[in-house]
C-alpha cells in the first residue's frame, strides 16, 4: 500500500516535471514544425542562470523566500534573451526547409549552447539546494516529500491551464490556432506570420528556462544535463503526438507513473522504461497519441 | 567518363596501408578511429540516401562493440575474426527486428524512434553491473585467425591492417550496391516513394534491407573501434554519440562512398586538436560548422569536391 | 470483346462527402474510355480506388476476372495496371533519363528478375531508349525532371507508366495545365502508343475536345454517381451531362 502511493506521488511529481520541460517543446513544434533540440540548451541555460542569480541573491543576504522571485526572473531572462536572438538571427532564415534539416539546425545551435555555457559557467557543478527546503514537507502515511515537489504539480498545473486558455479564448491564441491549421491561409488573411513564431518561439524558449530553473534545486548544474533532459522531453512530446497540448500531458503521466513503478519495482529498468513506453505507443500510433496519420493527396 | 572510384578506395587503402608503417602511433590511432567512424557513416549516408536521417545509429555501433568485447569475458573466446563476425551477426538480428518498426517512419520520426531505441540500449547497459555498468570494460583480443596476439612483431600495426582491410571492404561493396539497380531505388525513394510503389517496387523491403546493411556497417565500426581502442562503454550508445555520426554525414554528404571516410578524417583530426588546445570551444565548432554546410553546402564538403574535379577535368 | 475491368456497387465516403456512391462500371479491353465530370465528382478517388490507394467502404473491383479489391497499388502494377498523375509525380532530383531507367528497372525487377543479369541490363537500355524517342524526350534526356517544363514533365510521367506494356493504363488528366498546342501533341503522342501496344486506357479528363477526339467511350460523374455512360457523342449531347458537367444549358 505504501509503495503503491510512494508510486503515485513520485509519478505524478515526475510527471509535472516531465510535462513542464517538455510543454514548450510541443508548443514550438506545433506552431513552427521545428523539432527544437537547443531546446535543451535552453533548459541548462535556465538552470544555470537560477543557479548563479539566485546564489547571488541569498549570498547578498536577501529573504530567502524572494529566491523563487528571482528564479522566475531567471527563466524570463533566458526566454527574452536567447528566444529572440535564436529566432531573429537564425531560424527565421530556416522556415520552409524539410523538417529533418531543422533538426540538424537545432541540434548545431544545441553544440553550440553547450559551448557557451562551458565558456560562461565553466565544468564544475553549481548547487542551489536551498529552495528546496525553504518551502518545508509534508508527511502522508509514513512518507515525507519536501513541498516543493508539490509546487511543480501546481507549477505544471498553471502552465497547463494557462495554455489551454491562452490558445482557446485570446485572440492571438486563435491567430496562432489557425497558422497551425494553416499557414498559407492564415497568411493571407493578413496574420503576420513571422510575428507569430517569434512570440511562439520566445514563449517555448521560456517554457524550456523555467524547465531548467525548477530543476536547479533538485540537481547538480553541470555539462550534460541539457543532453540527458532534452531527449526525455522528446520521447514526451513523440508518445503525445508532436504539437498536441493535452497529448503532452496525457504522455507526461504516462511516463511519469511508468517510471517510478520501475524506479520502485525494478530499479534497473529505470531509464530504460521512458523509452519502452515511447515505443510501445508508437507501435500502435504511429503519430503519437493525439495526432492521427493522414494520407498524401495525389 | 569511367568511374574510378574503386581504383581510388584501393589506392588509398595500400598507400594508408604503407604509411602505417612510419606513421606516429597518435597518427595511426587518429587513421584507426576515422576509418571506424567513416564505416559507420558509410551506413549512415545508404539512408540518408532514402531521405532517413538516423539519430541512433550509436545503438549499433555499441551493439557491435558488446558483442566483440563480451565474447571473452563470457564465453572465453576472442579471436578477432569471431568477434567481428559476433558484431556483424548481431546487429543484423537486432537491426532486422526492429526494421519491421521502423521501416514504417519516416523524417523526424524515423530520427526519435531510432534515438530512443539506442536509448534503450543506453539505459540497460549503463544499469548491468555484469557489463561494468557506465565504466564499461577493456577488450583484449586474443588470437587473430589462430595466431596469438603476442606473436606478433607489432600486434598495433596488425590491428590496424585489418581496419583497413574492414573498411576497403566495406567501401567497394557499399560502391557496387549504391550503383546496382536496386541500390539506385534508395534516392527514387527520397525523392517520391509513392510513385516507387505505383512502379511496382516494395519501398518498405528496400528501406528495410538498406536499415540492415547501415546497421552491420556500424556494427563493424563498433566493433573494430572496440578491437583498436580497447575500451567500451555505454556512452558509444548515448544519443550525442549518434550525433556525431550525424554531424560527419552531413559534413561528408553522401554523394560517394569515399566521402564519409574523408569526413570522418577531418572531423577526428579537429576533434584531437581541439581537445588538446581548446576542450571548451570544439563543440561551438561543429555547431558553427553544420551550419555553414546546411547553408552553403546542402550537399557536403563532396559536392565541393565534385565540383572542383569537374572543373579540373574541363 | 472481353471485359478487363469491372467494378461492382463501389461505395465511397469522406465523412459527409460522396465519393463514390454507387459506380458499376465495364471496360473492355484493348479500348479508350474517357471520364469526365466537374471537381469533386469522384473521378480521381475512382482511379485511387482501382489501384488500391483507398480502400472502398463496400463494393468490388475485378480485374480480368480477379477480385481485386483492396490490393496494394504496387501488387496492382505487378498485374499490368499503370496510372499517371494529376500532379506528375517523378523523381525531382533525377534526370530525365533516370526517370525512366528506374521505372524500367523496376518493371523488368519484378518481370524476370531470374533473366540473366546481362540479358536484363541491355534490355534496360533499349526500352528506356525506345521510351525516350517515343515520346521525343531526347532533348531532355539530361535535364533534371524538376526542372522540365510541365508539358514535358507530363509525358515524363506518362511514359514512365508506359515504360513496360500495361494492359491497363489510367491517365489522371493528362493534358491539365498546358497550352492547346501541347495538348494534342501530347495525346497524339501517348495514343499512338497506347493503340500500338494494344492497351485499355481509361482517362480523366475536363477538355471536351480531347475527349471528342481521343474516345469512342465516355463516363460522366456527377456526386460519386455515374450520370451517363455511353458513346462519347451520346453521352456529351445529353441534358443532365451539359447540365452538371459541362456547365451550359
Amino acid at each position: 500500500m505504501d509503495s503503491l502511493l510512494a508510486i503515485l506521488i513520485d509519478g505524478l511529481v515526475y510527471s509535472s516535471w516531465l510535462f513542464i520541460i517538455a510543454v514548450g517543446l510541443t508548443l514550438i513544434y506545433g506552431v513552427m514544425k521545428i523539432l527544437n533540440i537547443a531546446h535543451g540548451s535552453l533548459y541548462s541555460l535556465g538552470a544555470y542562470t537560477a543557479a548563479s542569480l539566485t546564489g547571488l541573491w541569498l549570498s547578498l543576504g536577501y529573504a530567502p523566500m524572494g529566491s523563487f522571485l528571482v528564479m522566475l526572473l531567471s527563466a524570463v531572462l533566458v526566454g527574452a534573451v536567447f528566444g529572440p536572438i535564436i529566432e531573429r538571427g537564425l531560424l527565421r532564415f530556416m522556415y520552409g526547409r524539410d523538417e529533418i534539416v531543422l533538426v540538424l539546425v537545432t541540434y548545431a545551435l544545441f553544440l553550440i549552447l553547450e559551448d557557451v555555457i562551458k565558456i560562461v559557467w565553466g565544468v564544475n557543478p553549481y548547487f542551489l539546494y536551498q529552495p528546496y527546503s525553504l518551502l518545508g514537507s509534508f508527511e502522508i502515511l509514513n512518507l515525507t516529500y519536501p513541498n516543493y515537489n508539490l509546487l511543480l504539480c501546481i507549477v505544471a498545473i498553471i502552465i497547463g491551464l494557462v495554455l489551454t486558455w491562452l490558445l482557446q479564448k485570446t485572440k492571438q491564441g486563435k491567430i496562432l490556432i489557425a497558422v497551425i491549421h494553416d499557414r498559407e491561409m492564415a497568411s493571407a488573411q493578413g496574420v503576420h506570420v513571422g510575428k507569430v513564431y517569434f512570440l511562439t518561439f520566445t514563449l517555448g524558449a521560456t517554457l524550456a528556462a523555467l524547465g531548467g530553473v525548477l530543476t536547479a534545486p533538485m540537481i547538480s548544474v553541470q555539462p550534460g544535463i541539457g543532453a540527458e533532459t532534452i531527449v526525455l522531453a522528446f520521447a514526451v512530446v513523440v508518445i503525445g503526438g508532436l504539437g498536441s497540448l493535452p497529448g503532452a500531458a496525457l504522455a507526461a503521466i504516462m511516463v511519469g507513473l511508468v517510471r517510478a513503478s520501475a524506479v520502485h519495482l525494478v530499479p534497473d529498468l529505470d531509464l530504460f522504461s521512458v523509452y519502452l513506453v515511447m515505443a510501445t505507443v508508437l507501435i500502435f500510433r504511429p503519430k503519437g497519441l493525439f495526432v492521427t496519420q493522414e494520407q498524401r493527396k495525389i | 567518363m569511367k568511374d574510378q572510384t574503386y581504383t581510388y578506395i584501393t589506392g588509398a587503402a595500400i598507400f594508408l596501408l604503407f604509411l602505417g608503417q612510419v606513421m606516429p602511433k597518435w597518427a595511426v590511432f587518429l587513421a584507426t578511429v576515422s576509418l571506424c567512424y567513416g564505416t559507420i557513416v558509410l551506413g549512415m549516408i545508404l539512408l540518408v540516401r532514402n531521405g532517413l536521417v538516423s539519430f541512433g545509429h550509436g545503438l549499433y555501433y555499441c551493439l557491435g562493440a558488446y558483442a566483440a568485447g563480451t565474447l571473452r569475458p563470457f564465453w572465453g573466446n576472442s579471436e578477432l575474426l569471431v568477434m567481428l563476425a559476433a558484431a556483424i551477426f548481431l546487429t543484423a538480428a537486432v537491426a532486422f527486428i526492429l526494421g519491421f518498426l521502423l521501416r514504417k517512419y519516416r523524417d523526424i520520426f524515423f530520427a526519435m524512434l531510432s534515438l530512443a531505441f539506442s536509448m534503450i540500449l543506453y539505459g540497460l547497459l549503463s544499469k548491468n553491473a555484469a557489463l561494468g555498468s557506465t565504466d564499461g570494460f577493456n577488450v583484449y583480443v586474443d588470437t587473430i585467425l589462430g595466431v596469438p596476439l603476442t606473436d606478433f612483431e607489432d600486434p598495433r600495426y596488425v590491428i590496424f591492417g585489418i581496419t583497413i582491410l574492414g573498411a576497403w571492404i566495406s567501401c567497394m561493396l557499399m560502391h557496387r550496391y549504391l550503383k546496382s539497380d536496386k541500390g539506385k531505388l534508395a534516392e527514387a525513394i527520397r525523392d517520391n516513394e509513392l510513385r516507387v510503389e505505383y512502379l511496382g517496387a516494395n519501398v518498405s523491403t528496400i528501406i528495410h534491407f538498406n536499415y540492415v546493411i547501415s546497421a552491420v556497417l556500424a556494427g563493424i565500426g563498433g566493433a573494430l573501434m572496440a578491437i583498436s581502442i580497447g575500451h567500451i562503454d555505454p556512452e558509444m550508445s548515448y544519443w550525442t554519440t549518434s550525433g556525431e555520426f550525424v554531424f560527419i554525414t552531413i559534413l561528408a554528404g553522401s554523394g560517394s562512398v569515399i566521402a564519409p571516410f574523408l569526413g570522418a578524417f577531418i572531423f577526428e583530426t579537429i576533434r584531437s586538436f581541439a581537445y588538446e588546445y581548446s576542450p571548451n570551444t570544439w563543440q561551438m565548432l561543429l555547431g558553427i560548422t553544420m551550419l555553414v554546410v546546411i547553408v552553403f553546402l546542402p550537399n557536403g564538403l563532396w559536392s565541393l569536391f565534385a565540383k572542383i574535379h569537374k572543373k579540373i577535368n574541363q | 470483346m472481353s471485359l478487363i475491368l469491372t467494378t461492382k456497387n463501389i461505395f465511397k465516403n469522406f465523412e459527409a462527402i460522396k465519393a463514390a456512391d454507387n459506380i458499376n462500371v465495364d471496360i473492355e479491353s484493348n479500348s479508350t474510355v474517357g471520364l469526365i465530370g466537374s471537381n469533386g465528382a469522384g473521378k480521381t478517388t475512382f482511379l485511387n480506388i482501382i489501384t488500391g490507394y483507398i480502400t472502398p467502404d463496400s463494393g468490388e473491383v475485378y480485374f480480368e476476372g480477379r477480385r481485386i479489391t483492396g490490393t496494394t497499388p504496387r501488387q496492382i502494377t505487378h498485374l499490368g495496371i499503370y496510372r499517371s498523375f494529376q500532379i506528375p509525380q517523378i523523381f525531382d532530383s533525377m534526370t530525365a533519363e533516370q526517370n525512366l531507367t528506374i521505372s524500367a528497372s523496376i518493371a523488368i525487377g519484378h518481370q524476370a528478375n531470374k533473366q540473366h543479369l546481362r540479358a536484363s541490363e541491355r534490355s534496360l537500355i533499349t526500352l528506356v531508349k525506345n521510351s525516350m524517342d517515343q515520346f521525343q524526350l531526347g532533348e531532355y534526356r539530361t535535364q533534371l525532371a524538376g526542372n522540365l517544363p510541365e508539358g514535358v514533365r507530363k509525358l515524363l510521367d506518362i511514359a514512365m507508366s508506359l515504360v513496360m506494356k500495361p494492359k491497363l493504363l489510367l491517365l489522371d488528366e493528362p493534358t491539365s495545365g498546358l497550352s492547346a498546342d501541347e495538348k494534342f501533341n501530347i495525346m497524339d503522342m501517348v495514343m499512338t502508343a497506347v493503340r500500338s501496344k494494344k492497351i485499355a486506357v481509361l482517362f480523366v479528363e475536363h477538355d471536351m475536345e480531347i475527349i471528342k477526339k481521343y474516345t469512342d467511350r465516355t463516363l460522366a460523374f456527377y456526386n460519386g454517381q455515374i450520370l451517363a455512360d455511353g458513346t462519347t457523342n451520346e453521352v456529351l449531347a445529353k441534358k443532365e451531362v451539359r447540365e452538371h458537367v459541362l456547365g451550359n444549358v
